[in-house]
Order: C-alpha cells, then sequence, then structure tokens
C-alpha cells in the first residue's frame, strides 16, 4: 500500500493509495504549485479536492493552476489547543481566505474559501506578535509547509506586497 | 383504491397533531458515571416508560443516535424485555433529536411499529469527551481530513469559530450581548435542582473566563457531563390513555442544510446558518410562526449557537440576533424564555435531547423545580423565578426546539399542550 504516511509538528499525516484526488492535490502542493479541480463541464473551480463537482454534478474534472492570492473573509484564534501537536503553538489562527480567483462567482456570496494557518513566509505557525496584526480584510499568499515527498500543505503568511487595509477588523477583546 | 377526500398525503402537515411525545427520562447529569453507556441507556428508557405509564411489551420501535461513543438499542431493548418490531442506530449528534421525532411519525406512520423509545446515552465527560480531546485529538489525520485537522481545526468549537466571528463583523454583534446567553441559561439552571452547573454567572465573569478560540470564552461554551436521556413518540390518539397532558407534535424538520454540505463556508453569508433553509419547512408544517412560540430550546453548544438559530428561524430580523438575546426576550418571566433547564450551557450536554425533555415538562405544566408538589401530585407553581426558585412558563401552549449539529446542518420541531 504505497499512499503516503508523514510526521508533521508530531502528527501522524496519511493519504491512503485509493485517494486519487487527494494525492493529486498533495502532490502540486509539494511542488510549491497551487491547483484545484476545473469542472469539464461547467467550468467551475472548487475547493477541497473531492469527485464530483458541487454545482453541476459533473464527474470529470482537470487540475487547473491557481493563484495562491486572497484575503481573510474569516478568522479564530487558538489559545487553548486540543491536538497535542499544537499544544506548544498557542496562540495560533486558522484562517478562511477567499481566493482572488473566482470570487463572488457562481453567485455573489460565493468564493473559494481555503482554510488554512496564518504562518511565516516559510510555512511556520506565525508568532503571537504577527497574529496580533491579522483580521477580516488582511491581505495574504500562499506560502507551503513541506511535509516529505509529495505532501506540503498549503498555508497563508501576510502578503509584503499587497495593499493592506489600514486595520483590519479584529474581535472587541484582545 | 382512492385515498378519503379528506386527507391529502402529498403534504406533509396532515400529520399534524397527529404524534405526541408521552413519555420522558434521564440519568442524573454527573462527570464521572460510573456506569456504561448500556446501563445509562437502559435507565433513561425506564424512566421514560414509567413517566409515560407504559409496560415494556408496549414499546416496539426504538431509535438512538450516536458517534461511536455508545452502545446500541438492541442491548438497552434487551435490558428491558423489549421485543421491537423496528430500531435503527443512527450516526450523528447534534441535530439528531429533532430528526428521528421525524423518523419515529415516519415509521409508525408507514406501519412498523407502534411506540417509538428514542435514547441518546453517552460518557461525554468521562468516556469520548464531547470537547474533542482526548484520544481523538490524538488520531492520525487521513485523507480529507488533512484540510482541517492538519491545522489545528477539529472541535466543535474550533470548526464553528469563522461563522461566529463573521457575524460579528456582519451584523456589529457585541461579545456582552452573546454572552448575555450564558447568563440567562445559567439563571434558568439556577432554578432546576437536575443541572450540573447551578451558579449564576454575570456578562463580566463570562467576557473575563479564558479565551478558549476567540471568540469563544470557556463560558461560552457547554458543559460536557455524562448521562443518558430519553422520551418516547406515539400516535395522539393513544397518547391521551397515558399518564400524562401529550405534548404534540406540530412540525419536524430534519438535518436540514445549506448549500455545499461537503464544506459549507463555500457558501456565503457564513454567518447565516442552517435555520435559514429549515423555517421554510418548520413553520408551514406546524402552521404558526416564531410569533405563536411561547418558549423555546434553541440549543447551545455556544452562546452563539442560540443566537443564529433564534435569527435564522426569523425570531427576529437577520442581524438582530445580538439584541434578541440580550432585551430580556430569552429570560424567565420575559416574552418567550429559551432552555428554561439550562440547556447546555449549564444543565448537561445531551446533543439536543435535554432541551425537547424540558419542553414537554413546561408543556405538561409539570416542570420540576423546587415547587411543592400539592395534593394531586402536580407542582404547584410559584411563578417566582428568582434563585432556587420556579421556572414554569406560565400558560405554555406552544414551543419550539431547534436543533444544531453545525453552521450547515440544522433540526426543529414545535410542540403544543395536547
Amino acid at each position: 500500500m504505497p499512499g503516503i504516511r508523514a510526521d508533521y509538528m508530531g502528527m501522524a499525516l496519511s493519504i491512503d493509495d485509493l485517494d486519487g484526488e487527494n494525492l493529486a492535490y498533495f502532490k502540486h502542493c509539494s511542488q510549491h504549485d497551487f491547483h484545484l479541480q476545473k469542472c469539464d463541464d461547467c467550468s467551475l473551480l472548487r475547493y477541497p479536492p473531492n469527485t464530483g463537482c458541487p454545482w453541476c454534478g459533473g464527474a470529470k474534472a482537470t487540475w487547473t493552476k491557481v493563484e495562491g492570492k486572497g484575503e481573510v473573509h474569516s478568522y479564530e484564534e487558538v489559545h487553548h489547543a486540543i491536538q497535542p501537536a499544537f499544544k506548544g503553538h498557542t496562540p495560533y489562527m486558522v484562517l478562511l481566505v477567499d481566493l482572488d480567483t473566482q470570487k463572488g462567482k457562481p453567485s455573489e456570496v460565493e468564493a473559494l474559501r481555503v482554510v488554512a494557518n496564518l504562518t511565516t513566509a516559510d510555512g511556520v505557525l506565525a508568532p503571537p506578535e504577527v497574529v496580533k496584526t491579522v483580521g477580516i480584510g488582511t491581505r495574504v499568499r500562499m506560502v507551503f509547509a513541506d511535509v516529505t515527498d509529495g505532501l506540503s500543505l498549503p498555508q497563508w503568511t501576510i502578503d509584503e506586497t499587497a495593499k493592506q487595509p489600514a486595520k483590519p477588523w479584529r474581535y472587541a477583546q484582545e | 383504491m382512492p385515498l378519503p377526500a379528506d386527507t391529502d398525503a402529498s403534504i406533509p402537515k396532515y400529520l399534524r397533531d397527529k404524534y405526541a411525545i408521552v413519555g420522558v427520562g434521564e440519568t442524573p447529569y454527573t462527570r464521572g458515571s460510573g456506569k456504561t453507556t448500556r446501563a445509562m441507556g437502559s435507565f433513561a428508557v425506564r424512566a421514560a416508560m414509567a413517566d409515560a405509564g407504559l409496560k415494556n411489551t408496549e414499546i416496539d420501535g426504538m431509535l438512538s443516535y450516536q458517534s461511536g461513543d455508545s452502545t446500541f438499542a438492541p442491548m438497552v431493548a434487551g435490558d428491558l424485555g423489549i421485543r421491537l418490531n423496528f430500531y435503527m442506530d443512527v450516526f450523528g449528534g447534534g441535530s439528531s433529536t429533532e430528526a428521528l421525532v421525524g423518523i419515529a411519525i415516519g415509521v409508525i406512520e408507514a406501519g412498523l411499529c407502534k411506540t417509538v423509545a428514542i435514547f441518546r446515552s453517552m460518557n461525554g465527560f468521562s468516556q469520548v469527551r464531547i470537547g474533542g480531546t482526548g484520544a481523538r485529538a490524538a488520531a492520525p489525520v487521513n485523507g480529507d481530513q488533512l484540510h482541517a485537522r492538519a491545522y489545528g481545526w477539529q472541535s466543535a468549537g474550533q470548526m464553528f469559530s469563522p461563522t461566529f466571528m463573521r457575524h460579528m463583523y456582519d451584523y456589529g454583534t457585541t461579545p456582552e450581548q452573546v454572552a448575555t446567553v450564558k447568563v440567562i441559561h445559567s439563571e434558568h439552571a439556577s432554578n432546576n435542582p437536575k443541572a450540573y452547573y447551578k451558579k449564576r454567572f454575570t456578562v463580566d465573569e463570562v467576557l473575563s473566563s479564558r479565551i478558549i478560540c476567540k471568540p469563544l470564552h470557556l463560558l461560552d461554551c457547554c458543559v460536557e457531563t455524562d448521562n443518558a436521556t430519553c422520551f418516547i413518540v406515539t400516535r395522539a390518539e393513544h397518547a391521551r390513555d397515558l399518564r400524562h397532558t401529550p405534548a404534540l407534535i406540530r412540525g419536524v424538520v430534519g438535518r436540514c442544510n445549506k448549500p455545499r454540505m461537503d464544506m459549507h463556508y463555500q457558501h456565503g453569508p457564513i454567518s447565516t446558518v442552517a435555520g435559514h433553509y429549515g423555517k421554510n419547512i418548520l413553520w408551514p408544517n406546524a402552521g404558526v410562526g416564531p410569533e405563536d412560540i411561547d418558549l423555546t430550546g434553541a440549543y447551545d453548544a455556544f452562546t452563539f449557537t442560540t443566537m443564529l438559530q433564534l435569527e435564522d428561524y426569523g425570531f427576529c430580523k437577520k442581524g438582530e440576533g445580538g439584541h434578541y438575546v440580550s432585551d430580556g426576550t430569552m429570560r424567565l418571566g420575559g416574552k418567550r424564555p429559551n432552555n428554561t433547564s439550562g440547556g447546555h450551557l449549564c444543565e448537561g450536554y445531551t446533543h439536543g435531547m435535554n432541551m425537547v425533555i424540558e419542553n414537554v415538562r413546561q408543556l405538561r405544566h409539570d416542570v420540576d423545580d423546587s415547587c411543592p408538589i400539592g395534593p394531586d401530585g402536580k407542582r404547584q407553581h410559584t411563578y417566582d423565578y428568582s434563585e432556587g426558585g420556579c421556572r414554569q412558563v406560565k400558560n405554555a401552549e406552544v414551543t419550539a426546539n431547534l436543533g444544531w449539529a453545525m453552521p450547515g446542518t440544522g433540526s426543529a420541531m414545535v410542540m403544543r399542550r395536547g
């Protein structure tokens, strides 16, 4: 059973050899190249990887390169980690990011919303002083945390080259 | 053979008031039950049968739900001397409660059985922690989970928080408004001798409790407990021969969803939850609207879940949930009290069952507070809602339960006093 088995931050990660969609997705990520499935019938991109088009039900799709840039749509800050791997890394941030690509399609309330942590530019969980600077509206770009051959995790880091909001929206209580 | 002219079986509302909840029962709400889920499940079903005045030979259907953390219906039936004509153990947690009522009505209507006991048994503190800590948190991360758990995005609070945060952004909902849900439910719990937490809390105490996952403080999160709960569904005409005033079922919504059930955050507004869709089933089926409801049981896995559901089922305008939950409406003595038992935040965590049980007791006008029991065996309610006092809602006639699985999935039920 080849598949992939690896360790990330002390967590056991695996992808079964039958799981062609996740193997393909993370293979692209391991080449630091973000690809999503594009439906052969309706031409819409989708996230996360799956086995059919969530809009038209089409079975066939083509992996398509997508720019890893976007804006924080919502976030959370985990101060009490429950997974052992994250216990030494609080507070850490989980970001829900609207990709610029296909935003507002197929309807105005939809976007490719990609989940990942806030990290430094080299894909390591961001330190508390950086966590404090990010909120809804922050512009981010995708980086990759390498895990093993064929598996890197997409992550988000602050986009240094983008025009940032004067003050991103953050929860009232710091 | 044509159907009788007065029966339009193509619409669900023809079952309105035809079924009832006739018995309720539960174990104590504890941390450290010292019992198996089988022993607790049997205890709760036995208690509900006794409450209804039903013998074991009169129960012939059983439904339960769980997520690999509990016993199965055949074990509990065996312990009670019940021979089942129908049973099903369903996979799932929150929002299963009301959905299983719908299934029970369906299988009785289809002639599979006559009377169904629905139970949920869980050592949610001492065995499989509902907060997701312990063995589940350390389990290997495989396949599709790489898009969530690999990012430390796993527990219920973690999975729901983007919805909660965005609601504050979209509508200016404040931490103080949301904290009031805990304050009110804790007041209710202080009048519930069964509640695990009976202490009354203030908004300041909620906001100064430690942050778990921003925007959630410790006291925004429900209590994890060990318990089993049960209620019994049967036909209304049978209900009238039993011990208590029946709680007639007006209408049910079962695990209704937002679009993109595979990953609901793909479809916005993410501050809108499944109730937005469920309300279009609930109110027409029940033949009433939010304004007709005397008290609610809006699932409080977190303070936010109560607010989001009340808002999306139409108890206030979209975006005004923060105001609704903090203006006194939901308090005992207010216009429409919510979770009068203290709910998941204070009484105990049951995946929705205790909120239905509470509303059944409210509709009987015999909620189990500390008021004295009169010569007729019923409590003589004082309607004094001060600490340690009454929690019966005066003249409770119609209730709504709003069950939550996650932002994208929910169930609901309207009941009325029979």
